[in-house]
């Protein structure tokens, strides 16, 4: 009997060893799991990729013009929105609520801004293709900034005539020009847009153009700083132990992570994205009109009157992005995949904020419920609570500093 | 059931639990029996089964009914997520560049079920059986699947180059 005690209890070590190898070694990593691991590391992050598209994307007079449009609430409807409105520097850029909130209500979760100079669609749907491109939208959104292409020219014509010039050349003759004017604002906006003359209208879309270019050049510099992370996967890289950087209970939730987790299937690479658009079967807002996620979008960015191929594009006859686009009946209720690099410091979650807290995003992959359209990417992963707890333990780590023109240092919202 | 027959058992069903785990934890490296395998792959919850590295590479590789082979030539390193560009280069059975091919490309992950997230495709017959593919992209790292489907003269067959990313 006591031999077979003996037998019973070694195989329920084997077994334990088996089922939860992790906790016997948990900083012990193969040669292709510390492979994973550097892939993920914020070193392997290619150079800021240029934008062709964007003459002035690499200028540092343009980037300090966008910086100062960036927090100008003179470019709105009421003057009290700017882009920092929503795209708070002290909050990582976003607002931590649930619908962006400008001169009315959004429909979707503010998104971050770092590192997008990377991501070749913008916004939850994508529907933009440039930096410069997404920076106007929501200018002329009714929600957003509320206002019309031509009080942004008469704004710029008031406030930044000289260091305009210094960068686009003459501004044009706006004298002629209506204070709003634009082909998506209101009734008299629009009424006011259509008659205007060709030339005028292109003098002010050229304007209202450069002003997108200008904060793109600036968003460009926003940057990830190093994680707890990553100073793990640098330590472990040198072939010492990083207990003393994270948690045992961070490093078993990295392990799960990349494992049966399966998160990096999309959350791949440095920046912890695959750039593209997954249907995650996130429920809708109550109440929410139908929103097709990236099957509009798709359609979107191919019409957009600012995509790379339109004639406000510096480089229009090189679009690969768009000549080489996946779109179909895979993208209805797919939204894009957001980088985790500070993931913790950006609650609520999901294109229109519908999960309040860290929990609730693992509780949802975990469950795996229904798509609201479309057809859901997930399957259950049945975890249970502790191995949660793990990977939101690990996610924590994610977070570190926003680099701004190179420096640590943000600017406070105004 | 006595003490005898009881204590064998038991012997038993440890012994084999103990000899599946081990088989387990090492079956990547080994080379265990295919079906054990798939049994000890449904037990740990993955899928498809993945080619053995001999079968991984760009080529020269042979379509899957003989009648081509073809080799990848890619613009820069494969990595995930930058788009690329691919040039094929052609051959028929006898060695023959095959210059006025018609090509197609499809491909994916198997392990994930799902498919290339751009739509690559020719763009220039560079002549002597090599042609530009452009906008391929791979969006996660793992085991991909590469297919180069080639119709010239009437004679239509596909190549499957598995990628490891």
């Amino acid at each position: 009997m006591t031999q077979n005690r003996i037998l019973i209890r070694a195989t329920l070590v084997a077994v334990s060893a088996f089922l939860t190898g992790a906790d016997s070694a948990p900083d012990r990593w193969s040669q292709a799991e510390l492979a994973t691991l550097q892939s993920l590391s914020l070193e392997e992050l290619e150079p800021i990729p240029s934008d062709p598209t964007n003459a002035v994307a690499g200028h540092r007079g343009a980037a300090a013009l966008g910086e100062r449009l960036f927090f100008d609430t003179r470019l709105s409807a009421n003057s009290a929105v700017a882009c920092a409105t929503c795209h708070q520097p002290d909050r990582t850029f976003q607002d931590s609520i649930p619908l962006g909130r400008g001169v009315g209500v959004t429909s979707r979760r503010t998104m971050p801004i770092a590192a997008t100079a990377h991501a070749p669609f913008l916004f939850w749907d994508g529907r933009k293709d440039s930096q410069w491109a997404q920076a106007l939208g929501p200018l002329e959104s009714e929600v957003e900034h509320g206002g019309t292409r031509a009080l942004y020219a008469h704004a710029i014509a008031a406030h930044y005539r000289a260091e305009y010039e210094t960068l686009f050349g003459p501004l044009p003759d706006l004298s002629a020009v209506p204070p709003s004017a634009g082909p998506l604002g209101d009734e008299p906006a629009r009424a006011a847009w259509a008659k205007l003359s060709d030339t005028q209208r292109t003098d002010v879309t050229r304007v209202f153009v450069n002003i997108g270019k200008a904060i793109a050049a600036y968003e460009r510099r926003i940057e990830f700083g190093p994680s707890r992370f990553d100073r793990y996967v640098s330590v472990v890289s040198a072939g010492h132990s990083g207990r003393g950087i994270l948690t045992k209970e961070e490093i078993a939730g990295l392990r799960l992570f990349l494992g049966p987790a399966n998160c990096t299937q999309c959350h791949n690479g440095p920046l912890f994205t695959n750039n593209e658009f997954h249907n995650t079967g996130v429920p809708a807002r109550p109440g929410a009109t139908m929103d097709q996620g990236r099957l509009a979008g798709a359609t979107a960015v191919l019409r957009d009157e600012f995509n790379c191929r339109s004639q406000w594009s510096d480089a229009p006859r090189r679009c690969p992005e768009l000549e080489f686009m996946m779109a179909g009946d895979h993208a209805l209720g797919a939204y894009k995949v957001p980088s985790l690099r500070n993931v913790a410091e950006r609650a609520p979650y999901m294109n229109a904020g519908q999960l309040a807290t860290l929990d609730a995003v693992l509780d949802h992959y975990n469950r795996a419920p229904a798509e609201a359209a479309g057809r859901s990417e997930l399957r259950p992963l049945r975890m249970n609570a502790r191995e949660l707890r793990q990977i939101a333990a690990f996610l924590r780590t994610l977070s570190g500093p926003i680099v701004v023109n190179g420096r640590m240092a943000v600017r406070e919202a105004h | 059931m006595n003490e005898t027959s009881h204590g064998k058992l038991l012997k038993t069903t440890c012994g084999v639990v103990t000899l599946l785990l081990a088989l387990g934890a090492v079956s990547p490296a080994l080379a265990v029996p295919n079906p054990l395998r798939r049994a000890i792959r449904l037990i740990r919850g993955t899928g498809v089964q993945k080619p053995p590295a001999g079968e991984f590479g760009l080529g020269p590789r042979a379509s899957a009914h003989g009648r081509y082979v073809a080799t990848l030539t890619p613009d820069r390193q494969l990595r995930p997520r930058r788009m690329l560009s691919v040039r094929v280069t052609v051959m028929d059975g006898n060695g023959r560049p095959v210059s006025d091919a018609s090509l197609t490309i499809a491909g994916g992950m198997p392990e994930h079920g799902h498919g290339l997230p751009s739509r690559p495709r020719v763009t220039r017959n560079l002549g002597e059986g090599s042609y530009e593919i452009e906008g391929v992209r791979f969006n996660m790292g793992g085991w991909w699947e590469f297919k180069v489907s080639i119709e010239a003269g009437g004679l239509a067959d596909t190549i499957t180059f598995n990628l490891g990313l």
